[in-house]
């Protein structure tokens, strides 16, 4: 029975996974999501292919926050900045999806570069109070810069088409999103086997250490904001096919402050909690909404409070999460893990 | 004088007296972060809470004025203490995008609470001046711009008097000056840290009312002016109550000229972004700001 980690050299220490256990599990888990969608309603695909755009968008500020330790607030505007320039790649160039996305994709890293260049300045309250008022900027540009993005108006999206077939439901929609989750997780998972990797981990740690070390800390934080905004710009891309229609509300500050959430709640320089974290974050409401739902037979105002008590649970799980756990869903994990992993004999 | 100029110095004076509101929202924050280096990232909340529970004691519960204030902020006073002792003490020296994160966690809980307590229609404040202008030479000045400005006034003049001569005042520069000499000479940094949540929490309620009075009433939007004090105590400096104070009027004097020139060009909303802009202007040029002490280390 295996009691512990025994690593004699440095290639089973950097292995992702220790045993074929895990290996096994995840190919049934994506096989069983593969097959899910015939048996499930048009709702509950909503929600898992919101949770799959978040999963994306939460890695990518999961590698610029918890593993470069760069703080950014502006999230929001770098999924804007990704739907956009794939709407607007599809409607006004007419190319089609599976060059559009990742297109929208590096000009989001272009857009995120430039809101990196503060942080060789600036550090932790400086930068967020910097990319803060970046995503305000960013909105602004959205809701007028109206030949473009078409403003308050909205601008609508045609599906993408796969060999002659419209992914305009949420059901076909589906693949599309969880064929780019699969490889963002994987992506994500190796980077930080990487020099690269290892080279935001060290700037995270003490930047003076770092470059002390001879890790360029131009290159890497701007490379840093560089990955993270690919990310957001993939995950904007898929919001755009998603909901097919974008308004610049549906980018504002909060959404950031969500991501901020879906990161911390989940695990700060944890690839699991992030997915943990978006998992949370998406299901939060539509607890609470069938929570009211449920309860409207005896209480019939119950579905006007739902946004103020998303609110209020959010608030409370955030303030919770970094008061006892700061490490985040990811550590619980952890914990519940080994100790299944020792049972019965886990003391 | 031509129609132009009038034009202009009505922006000036609309722009002092907003202001003057930012100010004041910018004294609580700085106060804060010269205390504890907590950097609240909910004040539009703090004076959203504010506004909504003078609206409820005066309009609601129909207490006199001079009931209804000394409640409100006792109100503010107890708010305070509840987020110093129940949610940021914990936290003292956590990573910084803990603490900022769960600034962002208590003004959801705020926001929620007032949004569940008193929904989100717009709560109608009362008139307490006439809305006729009145004429300032050629300019049209409305006199609860004025007002607010004279209060805001009155209060920065107070609290400058407080922090120079009373002995609280004093322990709170020494706080925030160094922390160790002050303990060693005898401040209870922590009482200083309660104290500076809770002024923070007085004086945002004060802006709360003035503001509620300034617009006609309540709603949530006013949350949304809060963030506004992050370019005004960005370009005072993050630790200078005077620089706070100017750069309020500064930022609410420039912000009204760049929405009433720039608006017919752009299309309205310019005043929301404008302030913005400059504060990324001042964090590459002077980081920390006119008054603040320059201690950014290069990275």
């Amino acid at each position: 029975m295996k009691c512990g980690g025994f690593r004699v050299s440095y290639r089973s220490d950097e292995r992702i996974f220790d045993t074929a256990l895990p290996i096994v599990g995840l190919v049934l888990l994506l096989a069983g999501l593969a097959v899910f969608p015939p048996f499930a309603t048009t709702y509950w695909m909503d929600v898992l292919n919101r949770i799959g755009i978040a999963i994306i968008g939460a890695i990518g500020l999961n590698i610029l926050l918890g593993f470069t330790g760069q703080i950014s607030i502006g999230h929001a505007a770098f999924l804007a900045v990704g739907a956009y320039s794939t709407a607007i790649l599809e409607v006004n160039v007419g190319l089609p999806f599976f060059l559009a996305i990742p297109l929208g994709a590096l000009i989001t890293s272009g857009f995120g570069l430039i809101f990196g260049i503060p942080s060789l300045r600036l550090k932790g309250l400086y930068l967020a109070i910097a990319t803060l008022s970046a995503h305000f900027i960013t909105t602004f540009v959205i809701v007028h810069w109206e030949s473009m993005t078409k403003g308050v108006v909205g601008l609508s999206v045609p599906p993408a088409v796969v060999l002659g077939l419209p992914l305009d439901s949420d059901f076909r929609i589906f693949y599309l999103i969880y064929a780019l989750v699969v490889p963002a997780i994987l992506f994500a998972k190796n980077l930080f086997r990487t020099r690269v990797g290892r080279a935001f981990i060290a700037v995270r740690d003490r930047d003076v250490a770092a470059s002390v070390m001879g890790v360029s800390l131009l290159r890497y934080k701007l490379l840093a904001f560089i990955v993270s905004s690919f990310y957001a710009g993939v995950a904007g891309g898929l919001m755009a096919h998603h909901s097919r229609i974008l308004f610049p509300d549906s980018f504002t500050l909060l959404v950031a402050i969500d991501y901020l959430a879906m990161v911390i709640i989940g695990g700060m320089g944890s690839i699991v909690g992030s997915i943990f974290g978006a998992i949370f974050m998406t299901l939060l409401p539509e607890v609470l909404k069938l929570t009211a739902t449920s309860l409207t037979g005896v209480y019939p105002q119950a579905f006007g409070f739902i946004a103020s008590v998303r609110d209020v649970v959010f608030g409370l799980a955030v303030i919770f999460f970094l008061m006892y756990e700061p490490l985040g869903l990811a550590r619980i994990w952890v914990r519940f893990r080994s100790y299944w992993q020792l049972w019965p004999y886990s003391y | 004088m031509t129609e132009h100029l009038v034009f202009m110095l009505q922006l000036v004076i609309t722009g002092i007296a907003v202001g003057g509101v930012y100010s004041l929202m910018a004294l609580g924050f700085v106060l804060i972060f010269k205390a504890s280096s907590v950097v609240n990232f909910g004040p539009g909340e703090l004076v959203l809470f504010g506004a909504y529970v003078s609206w409820a004691t005066i309009l609601n519960m129909k207490m006199p004025l001079y009931l209804a204030l000394p409640v409100t902020l006792v109100v503010a006073i107890l708010l305070g203490l509840v987020i110093e002792r129940g949610i940021l003490r914990p936290l003292i020296g956590e990573p910084i995008i803990s603490v900022i994160m769960v600034t962002f966690g208590f003004a959801s809980v705020i926001r929620g609470v007032l949004n569940m307590t008193w929904g989100s229609d717009t709560r109608p404040f009362p008139v307490l001046f006439s809305p006729e202008p009145f004429r300032l030479g050629p300019v049209p000045v409305s006199p609860v711009h004025l007002w607010s400005f004279v209060v805001v006034l009155i209060l920065l003049l107070a609290f400058s008097i407080f922090f120079r001569f009373s002995l609280t005042g004093m322990a709170m520069r020494a706080t925030a000056d160094n922390q160790q000499v002050a303990q060693s000479l005898g401040v209870s940094v922590k009482r200083i840290f309660a104290l500076s949540w809770c002024i923070a929490c007085v004086v945002s309620t004060l802006a709360g009312i003035i503001l509620g009075n300034v617009r006609g009433g309540v709603d949530f939007s006013l949350a949304d002016l809060g963030l506004k004090v992050f370019p005004v105590v960005i370009l005072g400096g993050l630790d200078s109550v005077a620089g706070a104070i100017i750069g309020g009027v500064l930022i609410g004097v420039l912000e009204n000229l760049s929405g009433g020139y720039l608006d017919p060009i752009f299309g309205g909303g310019v005043k929301e972004v404008a302030p913005f802009v400059i504060l990324v202007l001042i964090l590459m040029l002077r980081p920390y700001g006119f008054f603040g002490k320059a201690e950014i280390e290069r990275v």
